[in-house]
């Protein structure tokens, strides 16, 4: 690491909120994208016969392991564990015991039921198990919205940069055409359009991304404005320094400060329009393990409070930890802070 | 003996814990002056500040001293008290105009709002008053200016204004912090001028900060040196100027740039030649943006240097001397004949012309300005050398920047630190290190030392002509400061509404100014000497 980035690091190492923060975020997601390994309605690890199987990964078929019949092995099912036991293997599982697809039917109580040590959260109104559908859910709520923010930043920084840099006409239509797009009632239309097409994860991506890319065109522009007068820049012109590497290295430098400022915000947004878009019906298709819809559920059976508590706390320390992260890494990209004298 | 009318005794300033200003005490009797002198960063300014309680509480703390206002306590005074003074008793003149004016207020209400406050007048009685103190600062046509909003006014007028705002109440003490740092020198005498001439009128004290000893001389009756938060030696004024005693106030004292110029050799080429420059803005009005007239930035300007010669370019602010310096550079568009080294400068594409800025240098005003913070030390200067030397290895481009910052006189070993862990005048020999790396053969010299104190511009004044007997450089100097243009330079061009006044040899133009405004200007500049 050249120094630069070492005293960012240390800049970063000292806001200790927001370096443990991001520790324990990317505890979180790096584990979260192991969910097959932490919730699975299949076993990791079978031993049958002195061979080794691995369900996760790979689909068995029940005769594979003793069964009459050649359908897809449910390793849930008392037959086959009796099957498996008997021929002296064993199997390893994950620590939950479910995939979020996966039915609970043998419930104590009619679904959703209460925390159990089977069901460490509970089951949703469909006897799925909440603690499975949390953890999947993290995952694509996380993964949304980092590919969200990624490109949306992307787009409006170039178009934010090119405003800024070519000014004049340019700028002008480009801003009263932003105006005009920012005016546009956005969660009508993501619901309208997503009542046309069927939404898919890249078809919500692409939806959303048509609205998000505007929020750090402003700033971008108005840093690339401010900055291609300044003296440094002006030195660089007089040093010979080509007109797109002095965009790239002296101007892009001061509006990253400021889209860095609002990328945390920019991901929370995008983690929140999914999740409402969820709430209200209209986000992933049916199945799919959401925060936005156990929230609803969590409404719909305020009977059974640990549906919302659950949506709530994990929605809550997530955004949190996010802000928080992005903080320490504004404090890391701004040179007036630390390192004086 | 009656008691003095502000008494400050071992006066004690911290910030955040820190030590700032230690052991202050100075007395100031009714219709005297005294002025606080010291480079930036002594403490001059906070301590006056706090005679009035305005700095940032509670990061700023007096651990000890005492400050009297006619016998009453203002330290730690409740904040009732202190109102009454602050604008009343006691007025203050602050350093930028620009700023220290509310813009989206007229001079009427600006003036008016202290009459309002502390006197309790109505509109009608405070508009006249307005009017009269207008007219005591002299303001021409004052009817008409109370409806002005600041950015209407000239510098000179703004600071008018703030005096008057300052006198609105005949206070009895009046601070004035650097009062004519931020005018051209023509103006700056007036201002002075007035002010003197107004604290004889009203018998005000005047307590007046600056880092000018030529303004302090003509000003003040005693004199109080600071440096590093402590006052070094106080005295009168003649006292201190003939007889300075502490090692402090000698160096300030002797921090002017002296010396002058080695003539240049007959047979030095001609390195740059402009001819008939001409740099016009257009006015666009109307909704079709047409153009209605010009603003004549540079109009006509004719120069030439030679190798191993300093012009000088002096004029006051909005002269165009900036504007010329940056359309010699071609960083904006300009008319007329540039060449350089015979070569057309205007005639070059764009990839030519990037190949040839090597030669042609330029050090910025602001040495704060002028670094990209981001980038280290060797990063900045490095960043010309990969543009013109491509071929260099790492290895070879680290000897060529530690060799340029040894020549600077900088240690090499701060290489990688970044631009705001060093000082303004160390800052400036790291912009004069990235201009010189690429060895040009002309540098333009945009007032490099105006941001500076006094004995750092003299240092950098010591560089620059040591480097340029090393280089054989040619320098095109542009500063308003003229004790400095006679130190550097060897002829000068008078600019004046981007026009060329007068030019000459330095001596020459020094002595016997043929222009009126040169006159003027040579007056102004030198009228405290």
């Amino acid at each position: 690491m050249n120094p630069i980035n070492q005293r960012r690091w240390q800049q970063f190492q000292a806001n200790r909120r927001g370096w443990w923060s991001l520790w324990l975020f990317m505890a979180l997601f790096i584990a979260s994208l192991g969910a097959e390994l932490l919730a699975n309605d299949r076993p990791i690890l079978v031993s049958y016969q002195g061979a080794w199987y691995s369900p996760v990964f790979t689909d068995y078929s029940e005769s594979t392991f003793g069964g009459d019949l050649d359908i897809a092995a449910d390793f849930r099912d008392p037959y086959l564990v009796d099957l498996i036991r008997e021929a002296g293997g064993w199997m390893l599982w994950p620590p939950i015991r479910y995939h979020y697809q996966t039915i609970n039917y043998d419930l104590p109580t009619p679904a959703p039921s209460a925390p159990t040590t089977d069901n460490w959260l509970g089951t949703d109104d469909q006897g799925r198990d909440v603690a499975a559908r949390l953890i999947y859910g993290f995952r694509i709520s996380v993964l949304f919205g980092l590919a969200l923010t990624i490109l949306s930043s992307i787009i409006g920084v170039m178009a934010g940069a090119v405003q800024g840099f070519f000014g004049g006409l340019t700028d002008l239509l480009f801003q009263r055409f932003i105006e005009i797009w920012n005016g546009l009632p956005v969660l009508y239309l993501l619901i309208i359009l997503a009542s046309v097409v069927e939404p898919t994860f890249a078809w919500l991506l692409g939806l959303m991304l048509l609205f998000s890319w505007t929020a750090l065109v402003g700033v971008v522009r108005a840093e690339f404005l401010r900055a291609r007068n300044f003296d440094y820049v002006r030195a660089a012109r007089a040093l010979g320094v080509g007109e797109l590497t002095i965009m790239v290295r002296h101007v892009l430098p001061n509006a990253m400060v400021a889209t860095l400022t609002f990328m945390p915000f920019i991901l929370t947004s995008s983690i929140t329009t999914l999740t409402s878009l969820d709430f209200l019906g209209f986000g992933l298709p049916v199945g799919s393990p959401s925060l936005g819809e156990l929230l609803a559920q969590g409404k719909n059976n305020l009977q059974a409070p640990w549906l919302g508590i659950t949506a709530f706390v994990v929605l809550g320390v997530m955004l949190s930890l996010l802000i928080f992260v992005g903080e320490a890494a504004r404090d890391a990209f701004d040179p007036r802070k630390g390192g004086m004298r | 003996m009656t008691a003095p009318l502000l008494e400050v005794t071992d006066l004690a300033i911290d910030f955040n814990g820190q030590a700032t200003v230690r052991g202050v005490s100075f007395t100031l009797d009714r219709g005297e002056t005294l002025a606080l002198v010291g480079e930036s960063g002594s403490g001059k300014s906070v301590s006056a500040l706090s005679i009035l309680q305005l700095l940032p509480y509670p990061t700023a703390s007096h651990p000890a001293g005492s400050i009297r206002f006619e016998g009453r306590e203002l330290l730690g005074a409740a904040e009732p008290d202190l109102i009454a003074v602050r604008g009343d008793r006691i007025g203050m003149i602050f350093q930028e105009p620009m700023t220290s004016l509310n813009p989206l207020h007229t001079v009427e209400k600006q003036i008016g709002e202290t009459l309002l406050i502390h006197r309790g007048m109505d509109a009608p009685a405070a508009r006249a008053r307005t009017l009269e103190l207008l007219e005591l600062v002299g303001i021409a046509d004052p009817e008409s200016r109370l409806r002005s909003y600041p950015h209407q006014l000239s510098g000179g007028q703004r600071q008018r204004v703030m005096i008057a705002m300052a006198l609105a109440n005949e206070p009895d003490l009046l601070i004035a912090d650097e009062p004519t740092t931020a005018l051209d020198v023509t103006i700056q005498q007036q201002i002075l001028e007035l002010l003197s001439d107004l604290q004889q009128r009203l018998g005000m004290a005047l307590l007046l900060i600056s880092h000018d000893l030529g303004i302090v001389r003509r000003m003040a009756d005693r004199v109080a040196v600071m440096h590093r938060g402590q006052i070094v030696e106080q005295g009168q004024i003649d006292a201190i100027f003939d007889t300075p005693q502490h090692p402090y106030t000698i160096e300030l004292l002797n921090a002017e740039p002296s010396g002058r110029q080695e003539p240049v050799a007959d047979d030095a080429p001609e390195v740059l030649a402009g001819n008939d420059i001409r740099v016009w803005f257009p006015i666009q009005r109307g909704l079709l943006r047409r153009t209605v007239g010009h603003v004549k930035a540079v109009d006509g300007v004719d120069l030439h240097v030679r190798a191993g010669e300093t012009l000088g370019i002096v004029g006051e602010s909005g002269s165009g001397k900036t504007t010329l310096g940056l359309a010699l550079l071609r960083l904006i568009d300009s008319r007329g004949d540039i060449r350089f080294d015979g070569t057309d400068l205007r005639a070059l594409d764009k990839a030519t012309l990037r190949a040839r800025r090597a030669d042609i240098q330029i050090v910025f005003q602001d040495p704060f300005a002028s670094l990209d913070p981001r980038f280290s030390i060797s990063q900045v200067i490095a960043e010309g050398l990969r543009v013109h030397f491509p071929k260099l290895t790492e290895t070879q481009l680290d000897d060529r920047i530690r060799s340029v910052l040894g020549e600077v006189g900088l240690d090499a070993d701060t290489r990688h630190r970044y631009p705001h862990e060093f000082s303004g005048g160390q800052r400036q020999r790291i912009a004069i290190a990235r201009a010189l790396v690429l060895e040009p053969r002309l540098l333009i010299l945009d007032e490099p030392t105006s941001a500076l104190d006094r004995s750092v511009q003299s240092q950098i004044v010591d560089l620059l002509r040591a480097l340029q007997s090393r280089r054989r450089l040619a320098y095109l100097f542009i500063s308003h400061d003229l004790k400095i243009v006679r130190a550097l330079a060897h002829r000068v061009i008078v600019m004046k509404d981007g026009h060329v006044v007068e030019t000459g040899d330095v001596e020459n133009l020094f002595t016997q100014p043929r222009h009126d405004y040169t006159r003027r200007l040579i007056a102004a500049a030198l009228f405290n000497h």
